[in-house]
């Protein structure tokens, strides 16, 4: 029962991460691979507010919030607008060197030991006879909210059209008189918002910064997205509990635990030459 | 008065010169078309005046303003729309949502339903199929949800690209009986077609374009009268 709570929560903080993948892929067209050292930047704006300056949690979450967000625009508007319409290996490399930026960015300023950095303590609840942490039933409930609050966003508003409209034809959506790069900074904005997210939840469960925390997380994320139909909304999500909950049980097997990464990317490998686009993929009818 | 000045229009794909400089206009209260054969340019001319393809050289004027540099979506709520070649619907979304983005610069809530329910009216398939995905619809149909869409804007001037491209007859009848009866709604026209005899018979003016350049143009009337247009075009 707690190991499948814990993996619900897990998958909760790869779902928040792969929907920065698959939104930024679906409407930019492009793979961000920089996304993960997001959620590092949104630790290390805990850490520094609330190990350094002293303040309180709420703080540090909206510190976190507020940066992550400014530094996915930045991003996108500094590396990759100028290369609208480059070859996407052109855009793949810049996102690889805008990674390594961060990572690098981040050494420099705090160096490379991890510091361990304490959210405060929640307690335990009881759910149907087991004990499980507050922090884990937050990480769900929040997750939960955020990803709901995200759906509803991008179905019901008539910026979320435009972004639905964006990633499917670019052009059409200009005609419809859309700003194509104002929906591409708005993308990487909520991509970036939940990345820090992202970082609180994880920092509940592993309290240690450091330069490149924000790699696996990102990479299982990118997996969770890629399993799920990389582009899909709905299938970030999907694909994100369901890695989420496989690492726990895996990891709760004496037997196969240190095989667990390999298992998750086996089942990436083995979805794929199942369905090579993805569980909610969508085929793109080529236009004729 | 002129709507919209096209001046030596050179627009190339890397180093592939696809417009050699151009030059047309259409007047307010106009129906103009561009014929040509395939590849001659038509719908290269058509993006670039709406800023889906960067312009090289030459100007563009809408209602007295330059426009080169002016990106593409602000075009819209200027007035200016297009039903893009190869119609464009937005497959996985809904017929009403389609519409919806079409009003997308349009502020008034209520104008929006009004708009909605009288393309309904006007294409009762589409208000059947309200809550499908575009992708479902047939080519007629969806061609007729391109239209009403590009009306949502409220445009002054309508650039539709080969509209009746691959329809049937019948159907090709009703765009173009719908082209009139935007015109005569005030709206003004600037078309795109492959079928010239159609195009000309509704247009006061067209251009003839070959491979990048203005080859003819004159009253639509002399035009489908012309010899070598009846011979290269009208299929006569
Ligand atoms: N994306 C493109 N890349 C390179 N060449 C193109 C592209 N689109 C069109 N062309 C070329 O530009 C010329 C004009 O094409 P187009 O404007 O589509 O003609 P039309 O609409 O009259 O059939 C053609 O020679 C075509 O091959
Ligand atoms: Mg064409």
């Amino acid at each position: 029962m707690s190991v499948l709570f814990d993996g619900l929560s897990l998958g909760a903080i790869y779902a928040m991460i792969a929907l920065g993948y698959t939104m930024v892929y679906g409407i930019a067209k492009m793979l961000n691979f920089a996304h993960g050292d997001i959620i590092m930047v949104g630790a290390y704006a805990i850490y520094t507010t609330m190990v350094f300056w002293g303040k309180g949690l709420w703080v540090a979450v909206i510190g976190a919030a507020v940066l992550c967000t400014l530094m996915g625009i930045l991003m996108e508007k500094l590396a990759y607008k100028p290369l609208r319409g480059a070859s996407p290996l052109a855009v793949l490399i810049t996102a690889i060197g805008v990674s390594y930026l961060l990572q690098s960015l981040a050494q420099l300023i705090f160096g490379v030991t991890p510091r361990p950095v304490n959210l405060g303590s929640f307690g335990s609840v009881e759910i149907l006879g087991a004990s499980i942490p507050v922090s884990t039933v937050l990480t769900l409930v929040i997750g939960a909210v955020l990803m709901a609050g995200l759906t509803l966003f991008v179905n019901k508003t008539n910026t979320g059209r435009a972004m639905q409209a964006v990633s499917e034809d670019r052009g059409a959506a200009q005609l419809m008189g859309v700003n194509v790069n104002f929906i591409i900074m708005i993308t990487f904005a909520i991509g970036s918002a939940l990345a820090a997210a992202a970082s609180v939840f994880y920092l509940m469960q592993i309290p240690l910064v450091e330069p490149l925390l924000g790699s696996m997380p990102g990479i299982k994320a990118f997996t969770a997205a890629v399993i799920g139909g990389i582009g899909s909304i709905p299938g970030a999500m999907i694909g994100g509990v369901m890695l989420g909950v496989i690492e726990k049980i895996c990891l709760s097997i004496d037997a196969i635990k240190d095989y667990t990464t390999a298992i998750e990317f086996g089942l990436l490998i083995l979805i794929l030459l199942v369905r090579p686009i993805g569980l909610l993929g969508k085929k793109r009818r080529e236009k004729v | 008065m002129e709507m919209l000045k096209v001046e030596n229009l050179q627009v190339y794909y890397g180093v592939i010169c696809a417009l050699k400089g151009i030059s047309f206009h259409v007047d307010q209260g106009e129906i103009v078309s561009l014929i040509g054969a395939n590849g001659a340019g038509k719908t290269t001319t058509m993006q670039s005046i709406m800023g889906l393809i960067p312009i090289k050289g030459g100007t563009v004027t809408y209602n007295g303003q330059v426009i080169n540099r002016v990106p593409g979506h602000k075009l819209v709520s200027r007035g200016m729309s297009q039903v893009p070649e190869g119609r464009r619907v937005f497959q996985d979304l809904t017929v009403y949502e389609n519409l919806v983005l079409g009003a997308y610069t349009q502020k008034d809530k209520a104008q929006i339903r009004k708009d909605i329910d009288e393309i309904y009216s006007r294409f009762p398939r589409l208000g059947e199929r309200s809550r499908q995905v575009a992708g479902t619809l047939s080519g007629g149909e969806q061609q007729m949800l391109a239209m009403g869409r590009a009306m949502m804007s409220h445009p002054k001037l309508l650039m539709l690209d080969e509209p009746s491209m691959g329809l049937s007859p019948l159907l090709v009848d009703q765009v173009f009986d719908i082209i009139r009866d935007y015109h005569r709604q005030g709206v003004t026209v600037l078309l795109v077609e492959q079928n010239a005899k159609k195009a000309l018979s509704i247009s006061d003016r067209a251009y003839v374009l070959e491979t990048g350049s203005i080859a003819l143009e004159g009253a639509a009337e002399d035009l489908l009268h012309n010899e070598s247009v009846q011979k290269a075009y009208l299929g006569e």
